[in-house]
């Protein structure tokens, strides 16, 4: 019986190894990866609003603090979204008849909650407490971003638990002293490791504890 | 149905007289060695439960692999769907988002009221706690009250007016109603009835008593099926007058229980508990500690505690109080002293030398179930030890108007048969069920012309009412009601209705005229016209209590005792009696459609799911009866089938019945569960009867029991000793053990060296009850889900902590000790070595931290722990579509999913939560700051939480105790949580005899 595979195929069972070899490393790849993909963990992808709420006009323009709206910030695990009645303090002076602001002056009137987009959405098994971080010197523009440049919100980090774990491992890289923490422009200082390790110490940041899986997770 | 191969209980009793010095067994199956019994502590799981159980066919075989391949494998895949944040439109003053808020309320049973603590997020009331600013109450609760949280949500609860079965409006309801209630103006309401609970509410009373102003001729009715009438014709007989008895356990010494399970049942048991816990306590240096007797038919949590139990029938107990009546001097009218009764008389007299040299100080307690006669005895006992005003005191009835509940519903059933009721309006309860069997109440409310049941499930009673109105959750109505001392009560509503639901104010109001009247303003407005201004109502709002609000305290004189002839008269030998008794877990049946209650394992039996005919093992070997087969109790004319459960501890020639069972109607949770006692229970038999028949079959019915579970191979794990032993050998919880020492390890301790906190518990054996709260309120707080009967069959039940009860000593009369076994949180774990996924591992403040998100359910942990303390979703057991359910979940702890291993965290959640306050406010976390929900719950305060490291923390005190011991330390687990050994406090010359 004559051979099946002319000799020439050899090249050919030689090569589908390699192939094979690349096809299941890039698939680990692929998966090993996806999260760091933009239109996966929507890292910097502006999110569609029901009213088109600008930070940057907000906070850069009319120099409103984080606190004014975010009040539970400093004391609960949930920074806090505003109620309609803090959008109406100033808006049922200003822009009273603005059409882009009818949404929330409905709200206001038929006490119905407007329903916004979430854009920091941690999973739910993973318990994330602002107060602490506030309090610790850790600045909303070190998870956030740059939201005061933001016109709609989009996340300026992927929010992974490999991102989490590069300051959770280290916070001494990104600790800021409390007063600075809701400075939007921080500039972190050259000496940064130093005067880092040295805020670490004063605040009591148990860097060795931050790993525990219990400090996030339960 | 199965069979199971004989114990043979004469073995039993030949190995245990051949047994020596301290034994301890659980079960009448491990004492007996049976092959099963083998069989069942080889495996972790009984009989296949690690595989797959039901029927498989091939291709539902293949189905199922494909799916959980499918499920397992790419679950961790999906893209996290997109959330809405809704922030409210004008936000409510002092609610942080993220911060739970507490408002204290009270929950009632029996017309008893317990303050307590009511944890609200964001609107969602999700856990209850004891009030410890209130006389009834403590930081600690009972198992009841702990999953009433469940009742509000339960999703099978009556949602809709009900018109003749169909669904009809509150509106609807109100017009034919008001056309009714203009028939009955006119003649004042002569067939006009109400027949509620028992009705301590000061609101509600005043409420019936407008009714009666418009409609003079209208009659009131109370019935409950677990009443007090008992102590009111006791009362009455002692003192000439219903007076109502509360007892103060802190200043007794010596305490005699007349089948009174006064620390976990009836009134005030939640600060009987507490009291009694604490002068039992045997700390460092401290050598007093009381001394309980208690006389029972059926061992309860609080027979289990005491330092002499004797377990006798009504008779004998009736016998006995006369004679311990007789040794105090005390006279009467009636009964002779029984001659035959002679086999507890050194008991007796020891007893009554303890009682007389502790004269003021020492406390006789009957149960709500004894007869008058044993009541009026107790009374007249405390009064000859001058215990009145010290640790007995008298007020007023504590309802608004005291009656004889039996009497009350049989007037009303025979005005029924005559045809004299017109309109009957049942405000709670369900007394077709629940009523004596004899009134056949089903057939009497067939004859009145307009029936009305106000009820929070659609129930047998609502079926056959015209119509049926959903009634209002305690935590959704305003109301009030009474402590056990009578101190009125606030109960404060935590959520607006989820349902169309009413209260009985707010019915009560339409009867009155005033329909549409909100309840806060009907119980505001009689606050007002008791001269509670707008300050002094907020601070009983804030407090739980009116203050001062008390019945008049009343000083007794004791007339002459005049009891009935037939008291303490014993039946022939051979005589069977039923006994009837509140279940210790869905009481009288209104918690059976309650899933946390029905799978707590119950004190003593440790049956989930179901009662049984509860049997001795000697009347059970006299009948032929044994563990889950199935027999007929046929008692006064009437027969039931019920599976027999032999019960070391129980009287012999008893039959115990819980309550609250075979419900038809009672929801998806509690249908078909159990045997109804109901059935057999008439008005002259409320709470025992003699002459019951028992014909053992040969069907069988499988109990779900958890006792053999996991059962540790009678190791020595709860080590126990008497006052005397301990005060001469205080190191005995040691002797005869291994402890390795510290540095006995290969392990590298560099890895964890506890600089910082240290977390630890200790648990005080010595003052545990086995009540179950623990295990509770760890439901209630870490969102543990329930499986289901045949489930609990598999041994795949959840709970976190399990409450182990061991026997010691004789079959017939046994010593009970309980040991509530949470997650060790072993400082050498071995779960954590076996991990293949890092799913569970040490923390810094030496937790076994168990991160469910990584597990990937290989069970090696739970395989490689000693304890047996882990538990395994083998199915997605919780619920994650009824919308109620969801309200109730804790949002500080993760909803575990099919798959995943789970135990005890010792809160975490509560941990970091005051490790991030304490944070921020710059200093370190003091003693007890940290309250795991064990610990908070427990009535006896036996759970002690704190940081080992802090040499003044009340943990390390106790942990340098030589009480403190850990169990199986010989594996050099190096365990977190230890126990303080039991100390019991034995008469000696009881001892000795």
């Amino acid at each position: 019986m004559a051979q099946v595979f002319p000799r020439s195929a050899n090249w050919a069972s030689k090569a589908s190894i390699l192939v094979g070899l690349v096809l299941v490393g890039s698939i680990l790849a692929i998966v090993l990866n996806i999260n760091r993909i933009y239109f996966v963990n929507q890292v910097n992808v502006p999110i569609d609003q029901p009213v088109p709420f600008s930070h940057k006009h907000h906070v850069t323009g009319m120099g409103i603090d984080c606190r004014y709206c975010h009040t539970t910030v400093e004391e609960s695990a949930f920074a806090g979204i505003p109620p309609t009645e803090t959008c109406m303090t100033c808006h049922s002076q200003i822009w009273t008849e603005a059409p882009i602001l009818e949404p929330v002056r409905a709200s206001f009137r038929d006490n119905v909650p407007i329903e916004w987009n979430r854009v920091h959405d941690l999973p739910d098994f993973a318990y994330f407490n602002h107060s602490i971080h506030v309090n610790q010197g850790i600045g909303c523009q070190s998870c956030h971003g740059q939201v005061d440049q933001m016109p709609l919100m989009w996340k300026a980090e992927s929010l992974n638990m490999e991102w989490c774990l590069d300051c959770h491992r280290d916070p001494a890289q990104y600790i800021r002293p409390r007063d600075q923490v809701f400075n939007m422009n921080y500039q972190y200082p050259a000496d940064q490791e130093s005067l880092g390790a040295q805020l670490v110490a004063e605040y009591g940041v148990q860097t060795s504890q931050l790993t525990n899986c219990s400090i996030c997770h339960r | 149905m199965e069979t199971r191969k004989n114990i043979d209980l004469s073995a039993i009793r030949a190995r245990l007289e051949a047994a020596q010095g301290q034994e301890y067994w659980r079960s009448l199956d491990q004492l007996a060695q049976t092959e099963e019994f083998a069989a069942m502590v080889q495996r972790e799981f009984p009989e296949q439960a690690a595989e797959l159980k039901d029927p498989v066919s091939r291709r539902n075989f293949l189905k199922l692999m494909s799916a959980s391949l499918a499920l397992g494998g790419l679950s961790g895949c999906t893209i996290q769907p997109s959330e809405k944040i809704v922030p409210q439109v004008r936000a409510p003053e002092n609610v942080i988002p993220g911060k739970p808020q507490y408002f204290a309320s009270a929950a009632s049973l029996g017309g008893i009221g317990m303050g307590i603590l009511v944890e609200s997020h964001m609107g969602r009331p999700t856990k209850i706690e004891g009030n410890p600013e209130h006389p009834s109450g403590s930081r600690g609760s009972n198992a009841l009250v702990q999953a009433s949280i469940l009742d509000l949500y339960d999703p099978d609860r009556s949602q809709t007016v009900k018109n003749a079965g169909r669904i009809s409006a509150w509106s609807i309801f109100l017009a034919d109603l008001t056309q009714r209630m203009s028939l009955h103006e006119s003649d004042g309401g002569v067939g006009l009835r109400i027949l509620t609970q028992t009705v301590t509410s000061p609101t509600l009373g005043h409420q019936l008593q407008a009714l009666r102003a418009r409609f003079p001729q209208a009659q009131w009715h109370q019935y409950e099926p677990v009443n007090r009438d008992n102590a009111r014709a006791g009362a009455q007989m002692a003192f000439g007058a219903p007076v109502h008895a509360f007892y103060d356990l802190t200043k007794a010494k010596v305490i005699l229980s007349l089948d009174a399970d006064f620390t976990s049942s009836g009134a005030g048991n939640v600060r009987h508990a507490r009291d009694f816990a604490a002068g039992r306590r045997v700390r460092n240096g401290s050598k007093a500690s009381n001394r309980l007797y208690a006389v029972e038919s059926s061992p309860t949590a609080t027979g289990s505690i005491a330092d002499h139990r004797l377990a006798l029938g009504t008779a004998h107990i009736e016998a006995l109080a006369l004679k311990v009546a007789q040794g105090l001097g005390i006279d009467w009218k009636g009964p002779s002293v029984p001659v035959d009764f002679s086999a507890h008389d050194a008991w007796i007299a020891a007893l009554v030398d303890d009682l007389k040299s502790n004269p003021g100080q020492s406390l006789v307690l009957a149960g709500d179930q004894q007869s008058p006669a044993v009541h009026a005895l107790a009374h007249a006992i405390n009064h000859a030890l001058g215990n009145a005003d010290t640790t007995v005191h008298y007020t007023e009835p504590l309802e608004v108007e005291s009656v004889d509940q039996r009497e009350s519903l049989s007037a009303l059933v025979a005005d029924m048969n005559a045809g004299k009721v017109e309109s009957l309006f049942i405000l709670g309860g369900n007394p077709v069920y629940d009523a004596p069997v004899d009134l056949d109440f089903a057939s009497a409310l067939d004859k009145v012309g307009y029936r009305v049941h106000l009820g929070l499930y659609d129930n047998e009673t609502s079926e056959l009412c015209h119509w049926h109105i959903p009634e209002s959750h305690f935590l959704e109505a305003w109301s009030d009601t009474r402590a056990h001392d009578g101190l009125a009560t606030i109960v404060q509503p935590l959520i607006r209705p989820l349902y169309k639901s009413k209260s009985a104010h707010d019915l009560l109001a339409v009867l009155t005229g005033q329909p549409g009247i909100p309840d806060l303003d009907i119980v505001r407005q009689y606050w007002e016209s008791q001269g509670l201004d707008a300050i002094a109502w907020r601070r009983a709002l804030h407090d739980g209590f009116v203050e001062g609000a008390r019945p008049e305290a009343q000083s007794v004189e004791l007339g002459t005792l005049q009891l009935p002839a037939t008291t303490g008269s014993l039946p022939e030998e051979e005589d069977l009696e039923i006994h009837f008794r509140p279940d210790p877990m869905v009481w009288d049946g209104r918690f059976a459609n309650n899933a946390w209650l029905q799978e707590t394992p119950k004190p003593i039996t440790k049956l989930t799911w179901d009662n049984a005919a509860l049997v001795s093992p000697a009347t059970a070997e006299r009948l032929r009866l044994e563990s889950e087969f199935l027999a007929e109790l046929r008692f006064d004319g009437r027969a039931i089938n019920a599976a027999v459960w032999v019960v070391p501890g129980q009287a012999d020639g008893v039959v115990t019945m819980h309550l609250g069972y075979g419900q038809q109607r009672s929801g998806r949770v509690g249908r078909d569960t159990g045997f109804n006692a109901y059935a057999l229970r008439p008005t002259a038999a409320l709470w025992s009867g003699g002459g019951l028949q028992v014909n053992a079959s040969y069907d069988g019915y499988r109990l779900a029991c958890t006792q053999d579970h996991q059962t540790m191979e009678g190791r020595n794990f709860v080590r126990q000793a008497s006052l005397d032993y301990y005060q001469s050998h205080p190191h005995f919880a040691h002797e005869g053990t291994h402890d390795p020492p510290d540095d006995l390890t290969l392990h590298n301790r560099t890895d964890h060296q506890y600089t910082g906190y240290a977390w630890g518990m200790v648990i005080d054996l010595g003052s545990c009850i086995g009540c179950n709260t623990c295990a509770m309120a760890c439901q209630a707080e870490n969102n543990i889900p329930v499986v289901g009967k045949d489930e609990v069959l598999n041994g795949r039940e959840m709970s976190w902590v399990r409450v182990d009860r061991y026997y010691k000593g004789s079959r017939d009369n046994p010593e009970i000790v309980h040991q509530p076994v949470p997650c060790m949180q072993c400082e050498n774990a071995p779960c954590e070595l076996v991990c293949p996924v890092a799913a569970t591992t040490h923390s810094d403040e030496g937790l076994n931290d168990m991160t469910y998100n990584r597990c990937v359910g290989t069970r090696y942990c739970a395989n490689n722990c000693p304890y047996k303390v882990r538990r395994f979703n083998f199915l997605q057991y919780a619920d994650r579509d009824t919308e109620s359910l969801k309200l109730q979940r804790n949002p500080d702890v993760t909803t575990r999913s099919r798959g995943v291993m789970e135990k005890c965290t010792y809160c975490v959640q509560r941990i970091n939560q005051a490790r991030i306050e304490a944070k921020k406010a710059k200093r370190t976390i003091g003693d007890g700051e940290i309250v795991t929900a064990c610990e908070q719950a427990c009535p006896t305060e036996s759970i002690i939480f704190g940081d080992i490291n802090d040499p003044n923390s009340r943990v390390s005190a106790l942990k340098a105790s030589p009480l403190n011991y850990g169990i199986l330390t010989e594996l050099n687990t190096r365990p977190r949580t230890t126990y303080l050994a039991s100390i019991k406090n034995p008469n000696p010359k009881i001892v000795e005899a």
